[in-house]
């Protein structure tokens, strides 16, 4: 099957199986391995990616469902001397510790900010729910969004 | 600020690490490809306990894209040896424990449900998948020994092991402890269970066996917290190839809180197969495997009694404890529930008689392990429960029954009923400071607010103490260790000045790229950028027992100061020569070498280059400037401090709300303590997590009922509140930087602290975690 979508601002076209997830698409067709696999239910979040401007769980979405699609992933939001503003607040409020959940709380975390005006404690962590760290108890993460909304 | 200041010890500098996890360029395992690369998938018993039959291949073998299915009577037959427990447990009657043997793959006999007993390899992991399911194996399903608290009566799991009994394990005094609960004003008793948890680290555990016949050498790429001890057990156990053929590199791991530590079975069959199959072999665990395959943690069944006199001063306590160990005995499986364990019960008090017995127990359930706190937690649990418990027995406030137990600060160094001799602590102090925080005084006020708005609210402290930094080595392979529990670390100046630090620690989350660098850039004077650490890869770093219980710092971190002092000290001698000075006139302060009462001075670069350019250099020096150390510790370090939790219950759903928590924790010095806030910040979700959420359930057939995320609860955003941490500092006396390690502290005190909270809040005491809310409501309603 052949996909044409647009990844991180750059047109592809890919041959792939028809059963390949996105997440795969990225992680092993395109190498983009940012972008990560923590569950095989659709639960913990890490594998989120940005379909058209929205996140969504990558290891939910057939490739297929992608055609024609703006895809963004972590490698597309900003560059170590050019950092997102929410890059930039999960560093500076340490809201990581293995960096494994890391790509999707941040992807999640951009389109919470996106979606919302008045972003409050409660309201983060209800939005983050589809999300899970192990190592930062979430307090730091809670922080970096409510810092980074300021500044988006 | 200076640049040093900005950078040194005591600055909360921002994670060098960061970067590339926030721009999707970190290496996790999975991440890497190796050219020609096959995909492993395993096969798992379907039983928590069958004879193995036939395995009937051929299907598999036909599939497209297969390359090969492999078994354990395979490995057998190459001659691979089992995977050895690494504790042996000593017995009450001075006999060995019983360590079953287990088989990297099983080849006989599966005895737990997701056992491993082969492999299918393929050109893709869909083939792979595909073919498994093709492998028909015949199975005689056998009585499953799942329940911990009957598992002595019923059917024996392994051969020459009666009873199910691994060890029979005692500590302290019995004679005395029992008179002592005889002669008390008050007994208080408790009966505990402590829930099984599955860790659950984020990234899920995985393998990359690389074999390359050029040099018959091995390489494996794994999701280790020690990837020498890995190198260790694979040659001289397994012997899959000998140590000075294998190199062991773990890359950026996801997280690990002790499930990987252990020496597990896929390691090691991807690593063998890719020799079997001459092409690098790649295994990534889904996580349903993980929450199946994965060493689980805790699952204690505990009886304790709690002597007091009329005073309410502790006089003894008693404990009696079984240890579901699961199916084999997993790395270090043994040592969690005994000297992990007992001789942790005399807590932060002055208790004089303890007496602490634990049954380590077989079933059909997966192996259990350390999992954060190790033993801790769960020793924790019991003398914090049972001392609230006695407070609410004799009204006393639970504060101050804590108080009038505790170990004094002049009563330092502190040997206890149970083996272990206290260094140093200030408990009042952490006790005082985290009731200021929580507003003690102010409780019963917020309680009646709770009450006025229909909601039960509960307060509950624990006052924890743990023994981390293992170990010193002659202690621990006294008491059975099968390996030291030192650290090393190599600090090599290069000629340029700048400085590669090789640690056999290893970071899995908890930024030792950045400490150590601020580290040894403060002890050096050379600018933190100029520091590099190197940790995880047998191939650059000398040796290392890895990153567990706490340790990194206090061993690995005074192991770099080791090599530090070293580099130094050479670092003067080639001075001095320059200088043409004594080199006892020659002192070392801020990265410059001055003779004293001169103004003559030679920078740290300077010596450094003269040291690989050595012109002007001393006759009977060795040039270069790099050295090494091995740090062994002298004794344990003992953080400590109070936990308090704060409660809010609904009366018509039971749903427990965690709305309230303060952490004081000593660790003695503190390097980064933004690193420092955050270890505790996980820790404490981690233990909410036990205390109101999680729980690995068998049902009676040993099938795993919480085998995914949709079944086994997670801590969410959303479960918990924002932390309220600080700390006190009593610096440890016996480490050079004083320091103690934070990773654990979380974990350890916070499910006590809840659970008192919870039975605050519902005025009964018999609830077990996690409190979920359908248990709170049927308390509410018994």
């Amino acid at each position: 099957m052949k996909v044409a979508l647009n990844v991180n601002g750059t047109d592809r076209e890919l041959e792939v199986p028809d059963n390949t997830l996105l997440v795969d698409l990225l992680r092993e067709h395109l190498r983009l391995t940012g972008t990560h696999v923590g569950c095989d239910t659709s639960q913990c979040g890490a594998c989120t990616v940005h379909l058209n401007g929205r996140s969504v769980k990558s290891c939910t979405v057939l490739a297929a469902h992608a055609e024609g699609a703006e895809v963004v992933t972590i490698e597309g939001i900003g560059a170590p001397d050019d950092l997102h503003p929410m890059q930039e607040a999960f560093r500076d409020c340490h809201a990581l510790q293995c960096g494994f959940c890391t790509p999707g709380m941040i992807m999640s975390a951009i389109d919470l900010v996106n979606q919302s005006d008045d972003l409050d404690n409660q309201a983060v962590r209800e939005g983050l729910e589809g999300n899970i760290c192990r190592c930062t108890g979430y307090h730091n993460i809670v922080r970096a969004v409510l810092q980074a909304a300021e500044k988006m | 600020m200076s640049e040093a200041a900005a950078t040194g010890i005591g600055a909360s500098v921002r994670r060098r690490e960061d970067v590339r996890f926030i721009t999707g360029s970190g290496r996790f395992t999975d991440d890497l490809t190796q050219p020609g690369q096959t995909y492993a998938v395993f096969l798992r018993s379907p039983y928590a306990r069958a004879r193995i039959g036939e395995i009937d291949v051929s299907e598999a073998l036909a599939t497209e894209g297969v390359i090969a299915v492999l078994t354990g009577r395979d490995m057998a037959a190459d001659g691979l040896g089992d995977l050895p427990c690494g504790w042996l447990v000593k017995q009450k009657d001075g006999s060995d424990m019983i360590s079953a043997p287990h088989p990297p793959l099983a080849t006989e006999v599966a005895n737990y449900v997701g056992e491993p007993y082969g492999l299918v390899i393929a050109e893709s992991l869909a083939a792979a998948r595909q073919a498994a399911e093709c492998v028909m194996a015949d199975f005689e399903e056998l009585d499953a020994v799942v329940d911990l608290a009957t598992a002595v009566d019923s059917s024996q799991i392994h051969e020459g092991v009666p009873g199910n009994r691994a060890y029979d394990w005692e500590i302290g005094d019995r004679e005395a402890t029992e008179a002592a609960l005889a002669g008390a004003a008050h007994v208080t008793r408790i009966d505990l269970t402590n829930n099984r948890l599955i860790p659950n680290a984020m990234e899920p555990r995985a393998a990359l066996g690389v074999y390359d016949p050029a040099g018959d050498d091995y390489t494996l790429y794994t999701t280790s917290q020690n990837p020498h001890l890995e190198r260790l057990v694979l040659s001289a156990f397994v012997q899959v190839a000998p140590e000075h053929k294998l190199r062991v590199i773990a890359p950026d791991v996801g997280g690990g809180f002790g499930s990987k530590i252990f020496i597990y079975a896929e390691e090691t069959a991807v690593i063998w197969a890719s020799r079997r199959v001459g092409r690098p072999v790649k295994w990534t665990a889904e996580r349903s495997e993980s929450f199946l395959a994965d060493a689980h943690g805790r699952d204690h069944i505990t009886h304790a009694e709690l002597g007091l006199d009329a005073e309410g001063n502790f006089t003894a306590l008693k404990v009696q404890t079984s240890a579901n160990l699961g199916a084999y005995l997993s790395t270090f499986g043994s040592s969690v529930p005994t000297y992990l364990y007992g001789t942790l019960m005399a807590g932060q008090y002055r208790t004089p008689n303890i007496y602490v017995e634990v049954q380590g127990i077989y079933t059909n359930t997966a192996p259990v392990d350390a999992y954060r706190g190790a033993g801790r937690p769960e020793a924790t649990y019991v003398v914090e429960r049972i001392v609230e418990t006695a407070a609410r027995e004799l009204g006393t406030d639970p504060a101050e029954l804590r108080r009038r137990n505790m170990i004094r600060p002049d009563q330092f160094p502190y040997e206890t009923p149970v083996a272990l001799v206290y260094d140093t602590g200030d408990y009042e102090a952490g006790l005082d400071r985290a009731l200021a925080l929580v507003d003690y005084a102010g409780f019963p006020a917020r309680r009646a607010a709770s009450e006025a708005a229909g909601k039960r609210r509960g307060i509950g402290l624990a006052c924890y103490i743990e023994a981390c930094g293992l170990a010193p080595s002659q202690l621990a392979i006294q008491l059975g260790a099968g390996v030291g529990l030192y650290e090393s670390g190599e600090v090599r100046v290069n000629p340029t000045g700048s400085v590669t630090v090789f640690t056999g620690s290893h970071s899995h989350g908890q930024g030792h790229e950045t400490t150590f660098a601020q580290v040894v850039s403060d002890r050096l004077g050379v600018p933190f950028e100029s520091v590099e650490v190197v940790h995880g890869d047998t191939g650059r770093v000398e040796f290392g027992l890895g990153t567990y219980g706490s340790r990194s710092l206090a061993v690995g971190g005074s192991a770099l100061i080791a090599a530090t002092d070293k580099v130094i000290a050479k670092g003067k001698r080639i001075a001095a020569h320059m200088l043409e000075a004594q080199e006892s006139d020659v002192e070392f302060a801020d990265g410059n070498f001055v003779v004293r009462d001169s103004n003559q001075s030679l920078s740290f670069g300077e010596v450094a280059f003269a040291a690989y350019v050595p012109a002007n250099y001393p006759e009977d020096l060795e040039p270069g400037l790099s050295e090494k150390a091995f740090y062994d510790p002298e004794n344990f370090t003992y953080p400590a401090g109070t936990h308090i939790a704060e409660v809010e219950i609904e009366e018509e759903t039971g749903v427990v709300r965690l709305v309230n928590f303060v952490a004081v924790d000593d660790f003695g010095h503190v390097i980064n303590p933004m690193i420092v806030d955050g270890q505790v910040h996980g820790g404490l979700a981690q233990g909410a997590g036990q205390a109101l959420l999680e729980h690995g359930v068998y049902d009676d057939y040993g099938q795993l009922q919480t085998g995914s995320y949709m079944d086994y609860c997670m801590p969410r955003a959303d479960d918990v509140p924002d932390f309220v941490v600080d700390t006190t500092v009593t610096p440890c006396t016996h480490n050079p930087l004083g320091v103690k390690g934070c990773g654990e502290a979380g974990a350890i005190g916070s499910p006590a602290a809840i659970m008192n909270a919870v039975t605050d809040a519902l005025g009964v005491n018999d609830i077990s975690m996690p409190a979920t809310a359908e248990k709170v409501w049927r308390a509410l309603r018994a």
